[in-house]
């Protein structure tokens, strides 16, 4: 069930100083890599089939054979800005470990032909970006970044670019428009990054996790690499769990491992006398599942077969003691604030699903309005240019479905509280 | 009476807006402001060079905007407009330019603000765990200080829930009582809450602290966490 690629021994004093780092092995695999040819490089993350981790999950290797051949300024952006409600893996690996990011990005930028390269973190993280900003130094120092590294002839410039706080650039085009140090609207697609992106140059833009996976992909082998986890869903992912459990954190584990066991097994499940009421599978942008759903397989395939998603691999479990109501208020605040306001389905969608449960609060809303709720999520989703407004209309509309009746009573309840007229429950 | 007249009433900006930010009608008969005259715009020392550190990294100095507004609210405080001059000149950008970007992106300050920040998640992990009581909490106990209090959307620290990020320092999972020892400790000018700091937290993956890429079988707990509340 657990399995410790990333996070192997990862409270190991000093490991974010290069020196302990190499004394584990670090940037062998950057050694190993730049004897072959990048087209085997590449090869070998095609065949570890290693899917994004940074919500989307799509096939890493896939996205960097998208990129176009040839001598031109590319480049590689790590996607840094670990904004989504419930996640918080990058950071740990990025704060205790940032040397494995630093060797997947030199072994990445050699495969693509790329010589410059951004973290964009997120500015609330100012911990881990002082510890990548040390980590860079200490390995342009060494001789693993700059001109001609290792004798290969390969170059590359890293940068670490900080942030200002806004959940949009963590969308890819949303992030592009930041670094180049404008307001974060996302653009519109295609051309995707991966033909003009960054300063209209391809780039190829993927999450921390993924990127921290390639040394363990160029050591181990793509082929060998693809045996761990579950059909369709390769490898083992990060996950953090939080809200009502017992011990939440970070997790490693394998992909596969039945939900029950994660949220029960690793983490504890909820408190004394408590059950599961819903969990979000990845993130406060994925539908919500049940508890009946616990014994599903955490995996992509999986995650999408139950009508939701893996996402970014955050495990929001939330235990019967608090409101769908409540739960709900509290995600749809979110989206309405963090809408960059460039696409109209969100930007008004989100703001009037907002006032809308304040009109439930108030005693205004009567059991029909609900059906007008879930239709405009249907009118959000699909509509924009990013799934800013998609990620508040799937939960909301899962919500929706899911506990319509205690949503109904809700209603009931505060238009008694008002003394507005009662209609009875369908 | 019904619930439709007892509704509270709305808040009104000046100009009967609904939205903040539009209190102040823009002089249209003023031609806008061009780029800054370096002769005429007196820019620090070592702001100027750590802007052209900044804007030295990347490909397209413009690039540089976000560092450079970050540097230049370290130096004033907030983005006051002599600030957004300083760096509109030393980028050689437009004020207006550099002013839409910081109204984007929630860490730059418009107005002027006390010196130390507590920004307390409000977002779903930490508000299910007690974050709302928090907050009032804490802007309670911060009223009279230099110390400015706001409830921020998820700050990536949901596993020590209800959390709050002092001066950039994450600390949880917090108590009521946490509130009054935060502000203690910046009056003081202490690292604030040591024992709760994220930077010393181990990792909860009772395998991460053991060894190899094998499967793990025991799972000794090293990180469990003091119950939460």
């Amino acid at each position: 069930m657990t399995r410790h690629l990333l996070f192997d021994r990862i409270d190991e004093p000093g490991l974010n100083t290069l020196s302990v780092y190499e004394k584990r092995g670090g940037y062998g695999a950057l050694r190993k890599s730049l004897e072959l040819p990048p087209a085997a490089i590449i090869e070998e993350i095609k065949q570890s089939a290693i899917r994004g981790r940074g919500g989307a999950g799509f096939q890493m290797g896939m996205k960097a054979s998208f990129l176009p051949k040839g001598d031109m300024a590319k480049y590689l952006v790590c996607n840094a800005d670990e904004s989504e409600p419930g996640t918080f893996k990058d950071r740990e690996l990025m704060q205790k470990s940032p040397h494995t990011l630093i060797e997947g990005m030199i072994i990445t930028t050699f495969a693509a032909g790329i010589h410059h390269a951004f973290i964009y973190i997120r500015g609330e993280y100012q911990l881990q970006a002082d510890i990548l900003d040390a980590a860079v130094a200490e390995a342009e120092a060494a001789g693993y970044l700059g001109e001609d590294i290792l004798g290969s002839g390969h170059s590359l410039k890293l940068v670490v670019h900080r942030g200002a706080g806004a959940y949009i650039c963590g969308e890819e085009t949303g992030l592009l428009d930041s670094l180049e140090g404008k307001r974060g609207n996302p653009r519109l697609k295609p051309p995707f990054p991966a033909i003009e992106g960054l300063y209209h140059g391809p780039t190829l833009v993927n999450n921390v996790e993924t990127l921290g996976t390639v040394p363990t992909i160029m050591n181990m082998g793509g082929g060998e690499y693809a045996k761990i986890g579950a059909q369709g869903s390769t490898g083992t992912k990060l996950i953090s769990v939080s809200g009502d459990v017992q011990r939440p954190g970070n997790y490693e584990i394998e992909l596969g491992t039945s939900s029950r066991d994660i949220i029960y097994g690793l983490c504890g499940g909820p408190k004394e006398g408590r059950k599961v009421k819903m969990w979000f599978p990845g993130g406060s942008s994925s539908p919500v599942l049940l508890e009946q759903d616990l014994d599903l397989a955490y995996d992509f395939d999986t995650m999408a077969k139950a009508g939701s998603m893996l996402g970014s691999g955050a495990i929001i479990v939330i235990d019967d003691s608090h409101s769908a109501f409540e739960v709900a208020q509290k995600v749809v605040k979110f989206y309405t604030h963090e809408s960059c306001g460039k696409c109209v389905p969100c930007r008004e969608g989100t703001n009037w699903t907002q006032k809308f449960l304040a009109r439930i609060e108030s005693g205004e809303a009567t059991p029909m309005d609900l059906d007008i709720l879930a239709s405009v999520q249907t009118q959000i989703i699909g509509n924009c240019l990013c799934v800013l407004g998609d990620a508040m209309a799937m939960p909301i509309g899962s919500i929706v479905v899911k506990f319509r009746d205690e949503l109904e009573a809700e209603i009931e309840a505060a238009r008694e509280r008002a003394n507005a007229p009662i209609y009875a429950a369908a | 009476m019904s619930a439709i007249d007892r509704r509270p009433p709305v808040k009104r900006y000046e100009h009967g807006s609904r939205v903040p930010g539009w209190d102040e009608a823009v002089d249209l008969t003023k031609p806008p402001a061009t780029v800054p005259d370096p002769a005429l715009t007196p820019v620090p020392e070592e702001l100027r060079a750590a802007i052209e550190a900044e804007m030295a990294k990347y490909p397209d100095s413009k690039s540089a905007s976000i560092p450079a507004l970050h540097l230049a609210q370290r130096h004033h405080g907030w983005c006051s407009p002599e600030a957004i001059d300083q760096v509109a000149c030393v980028m050689r950008l437009t004020p207006a330019y550099l002013t839409s970007v910081a109204s984007f992106y929630d860490m730059f300050y418009l107005q002027p603000k006390p010196s130390n920040d507590v920004f307390v998640c409000t977002n779903i992990t930490c508000s299910l765990l007690g974050a709302d009581e928090f907050y009032a909490a804490m802007s309670q106990a911060a009223e009279g200080h230099d110390v400015s209090v706001r409830g921020f959307e998820c700050l990536g620290g949901c596993d020590i829930a209800p959390m709050a990020s002092v001066n950039g320092e994450y600390v949880g999972p917090l108590h009521l009582d946490d509130a009054r020892l935060i502000v203690e400790d910046l009056e003081a000018g202490r690292p604030v809450l040591e024992h709760k700091q994220l930077r010393h937290r181990a990792c909860a993956d009772p395998g991460a602290a053991s060894s190899a890429g094998a499967p793990d079988s025991v799972p000794p707990n090293p990180a469990a966490p003091e119950e939460p509340r």
